[in-house]
């Protein structure tokens, strides 16, 4: 045996021995030693194989912005007032505009300092006077806009995180993306529903303090006292399951929000065994509970969680120790999902479901066992249309092909690539299109036998003039797979991941196994034939 | 075992006018069909909108199904059988997921007027309308880019003509493929696009092997004229184009056939395009060469002609 050949035996055995080592977490799991299971990941399978769902939430930014504005409106109405500056009012409007109302030449000075003092991100726009008023101007700058905007998508990002980590799925992938996007992969989901009750809710829990000199119908009506706020207030009978809206009238303010929360947890009541949340504020937290409690004995608070109402106790007492309780009618998952979106954080702006792709188990079952039924169909059938046409050279592409099939499910999990169903059929197109290389190769090889080589002659000639070819016509399709990688996630990267890995693979095998199983079989003595 | 004798010589060259023919008259039946159906029938993927996957317990009918929504009062609702399950049904609807609890309310209805317990929510998928449209986009710069990405590693390993043919012949298979979508009613979504870049592939694979023995014979029969080196060429490889894509054909069909209903559309593609692309690099991509160098030869004859009178 020649060296070059010894070298070469010993790098194609390499490359077997280390595929199947590779391989086997994924055919034989839990009966390996431990070392062995740690070293190779079996191969991840897609959404749509193992079931699970895909989710693009679009977060809205602007909403972040307006909160932000929201903000400052209040903050300056409120140092307006500190410094005895006689203001007629401060708004939001449209264009990410502040606008504060004075009666004067001198108080708009004032208002002017006071601003570029406190939010140096505003910057002051022309002075408009309108009917003996005088309106300054603030615009939110560009840069501090695009500061809201980045930190809401990641603040989103990092509560979803909390809220997926708490809902316990197994390997949850969550990406940032283009386009203030967030994608979210939850493999192997059991309660989709109840995983977008989680994701969707912005979850931002406020107390206000009930009007109680307001009439609820009036408002309904569409007379609302000033400062006023109409709400509902949710009730489920837990019997029949009907669904009652009671209006409420509550101050416009809001007394406290629950950023100022340091933990949630369910409880069980005592009286009804009904679910309830119990909360815990912060340092901060407690002691404006504290004064709100202690100036308002007698009113009703109402507990709201995104416009929606929960309950509305009466402060029967000042409530000093930091701790509150939400109740209302919600059934004992409702009341842990609650605590979890509590404990996780509130979003930073509202999140909208802009895609969602969720695959059942049974359906993802199905397509394995539909995916592995037509790759072995295909490849006996392609097995046994080679042998036949080519016999015993036949049975060479034969093998190189199984090692092919071999050589991508290693390379899939050594890179921790993702199976999915179009990625199966990326693989039954390359059963059939591996073989070609091999054809190319033993028609060279035919025809130069025809030419009258000897067998040596014949397969030197046709492994050389068919390489070029091979190689010429799997880049283009390489071309092709790879311009799919921008599709970056989902089904169709599944398929551009092994149509890309299955032409590297036909290339190793045909041209540098197949070739070196011939000159193994030659280098054992005088061959005169071929059997091609 | 040979299907093709090693000295066959079709003359396959001859026939280009009669082939020339035969794509014209697909391509415009195609077109045919996509103009009358309003262009393309894409999928949720490329459009937005929702699409339920459910498996009934029992068999039943699209109607009665419908029915059954129609207190949600969703719009215009299509419902198709799935495979050839009579148990089991796509629900598709125009709204996207607004409340968030779509398919827990179709599940709800079906279970109501069905039977608790009877109906599995097999898949359900929603696209709104912006990420359709960026999928979109997304489809048709990968093809284009893919093109591109083509056409220059061709003309730098071939000649530009070559490169020439062979996007001719894709755009030919694409057209024709398309075609043949919107004749049988199926739609568009992502994974048809995957199948469409995965035709290119395959049938530029057929186009290049053909060009890399035109190239080769060229330089060894220059002087029996360009036509009959293509024949020749197309010939020397005919034994190879046909096993390869019997072989690919065959693995496709299993496809086709066995793989599920989630993947039918993606086989059928791929079935169509094996077969138009195994076509178009021998009375496509091959012919177009001679007409190039035709073209070429009588302009430089013009050229003589007027140089000598």
């Amino acid at each position: 045996m020649s060296n070059s050949l010894k070298i070469r035996t010993g790098l194609v055995l390499c490359c077997i021995v280390l595929a199947l080592v590779s391989l086997g977490p994924t055919f034989f799991g839990s009966n390996l030693p431990d070392w062995w299971r740690k070293a190779f990941d079996p191969i991840h399978l897609g959404l749509d194989l193992q079931g699970g769902m895909h989710l693009v939430l679009g977060v809205e930014v602007d909403k972040a912005v307006e909160s932000r504005l929201d903000t400052i409106v209040d903050q300056t109405e409120v140092l307006l007032r500190e410094k005895d500056v006689i203001f007629k009012r401060v708004d939001r409007s449209p264009g990410e505009r502040i606008v504060v109302t004075v009666y004067d030449e001198d108080a708009a000075r004032q208002v002017d300092a006071m601003m570029a003092e406190e939010f140096p991100s505003l910057e002051s726009m022309t002075l408009t006077s309108e009917g003996g008023y005088i309106q300054k101007n603030y615009r939110l700058s560009d840069n501090e806009i695009e500061a809201v905007r980045e930190y809401a998508v990641r603040q989103a990002l990092e509560t979803l995180r909390n809220r997926v980590d708490q809902f316990g799925v197994s390997e949850p992938t969550l990406q940032r993306q283009a386009n203030n996007r967030i994608l979210i992969q939850l493999p192997g989901v059991k309660d989709p529903q109840r995983a977008i009750a989680l994701l969707g809710k912005t979850a931002r829990l406020e107390f206000k303090m009930v009007m109680e000199d307001a009439n609820p119908q009036d408002a309904v009506a569409g007379n609302l006292p000033p400062g006023g706020q109409l709400l509902y207030e949710r009730n489920v009978d837990p019997r029949t399951g009907a669904v009652t809206e009671i209006p409420l009238v509550v101050e416009d303010k809001t007394s406290l929000t629950g950023d100022l929360l340091s933990d949630a947890q369910v409880r069980i009541g005592n009286r009804f065994n009904d679910a309830y949340v119990s909360i815990e504020f912060n340092a901060v937290g407690a002691k404006r509970f504290d004064q709100i409690t202690a100036a308002n004995v007698g009113t009703r608070m109402a507990i709201v969680l995104d416009d929606t109402v929960y309950s509305a106790p009466v402060i029967r007492e000042r409530i000093s120790g930091g701790s509150a309780q939400i109740s209302g009618s919600f059934t004992e998952q409702e009341a842990t999902d609650l605590a979890i979106i509590l404990r996780a954080g509130s979003l930073p702006a509202p999140v909208e479901i802009l895609e969602n792709r969720t695959v059942g188990p049974s359906l993802g079952q199905d397509s394995i066992n539909q995916g592995i039924f037509s790759v072995l169909i295909g490849g006996l059938l392609v097995i046994v249309a080679m042998f036949i046409y080519y016999k015993v050279s036949g049975l060479v592409a034969d093998f190189v092909l199984v090692l092919n099939l071999v050589f991508i499910m290693a390379i899939l999990s050594i890179f921790g690539a993702t199976l999915t169903l179009p990625g199966i059929a990326g693989i039954v197109l390359t059963v059939g299109m591996a073989v070609d290389a091999n054809v190319l190769i033993f028609e060279r090889i035919r025809e130069e036998v025809r030419l009258g080589r000897t067998a040596r002659a014949a397969l030197e000639a046709g492994f050389e003039k068919a390489k070029l070819t091979i190689i010429d016509a799997n880049v283009t399709t390489l071309i092709a797979a790879l311009v799919l990688f921008q599709f970056g996630s989902g089904p169709v990267k599944g398929f551009a991941v092994t149509l890309s890995v299955g032409i590297v693979c036909s290339l190793f095998t045909a041209v540098i196994v197949s070739r070196l199983i011939f000159d193994l079989y030659l280098s054992r003595g005088k061959v005169d034939r071929l059997s091609i | 075992m040979q299907i093709i004798k090693h000295d066959i010589n079709i003359d396959f060259v001859g026939k280009r006018k009669l082939a020339l023919i035969l794509s014209g008259v697909l391509i415009l039946i195609g077109m045919a069909s996509l103009i009358v159906n309003g262009g393309p029938k894409y999928g949720i993927d490329f459009v937005g909108g929702t699409l339920v996957q459910v498996k009934f317990t029992e068999s039943t009918d699209p109607a009665k199904i419908k029915d059954s929504l129609a207190s949600l009062d969703l719009g215009s609702v299509v419902v198709q059988s799935f495979g050839d399950d009579p148990k089991e049904f796509l629900i598709r609807v125009q709204v996207t997921d607004k409340d968030k609890n779509l398919s827990g309310k179709i599940s709800g209805n079906l279970n109501m007027v069905y039977g608790e317990g009877s109906v599995d929510i097999r898949r359900m998928e929603m696209v709104g309308p912006q990420v359709g449209k960026d999928l979109r986009q997304k489809g048709i710069l990968s093809i284009v880019y893919a093109m591109i990405g083509i056409l220059i590693y061709i003309s730098w390993r071939f000649e530009l003509r070559f490169a020439i043919g062979a996007i001719l012949a894709l755009v030919h298979d694409m057209l024709i493929t398309l075609g043949a979508f919107s004749i049988t009613g199926r739609e568009i979504d992502l994974p048809i696009i995957a199948a469409f870049l995965a035709i290119i592939g395959y049938s530029l694979n057929d186009t290049i092997i053909v060009y890399d023995r035109i190239r080769e014979n060229y330089g060894k029969h220059k002087k029996k004229g360009f036509a009959t080196v293509v024949n020749r060429s197309i010939n020397e490889t005919l034994s190879r184009t046909i096993l390869t894509s019997g072989t690919t054909l065959l693995v496709v069909l299993a496809l086709f056939i066995f793989g599920g209903g989630v993947i039918h559309n993606f086989a059928f593609a791929m079935l169509v395009g094996i077969l138009i692309g195994t076509y178009s690099s021998i009375f496509v991509a091959s012919p177009v060469l001679i007409l190039w160098d035709d073209y070429r030869a009588s302009k430089k004859k013009k050229v003589a002609a007027e140089g000598s009178s």
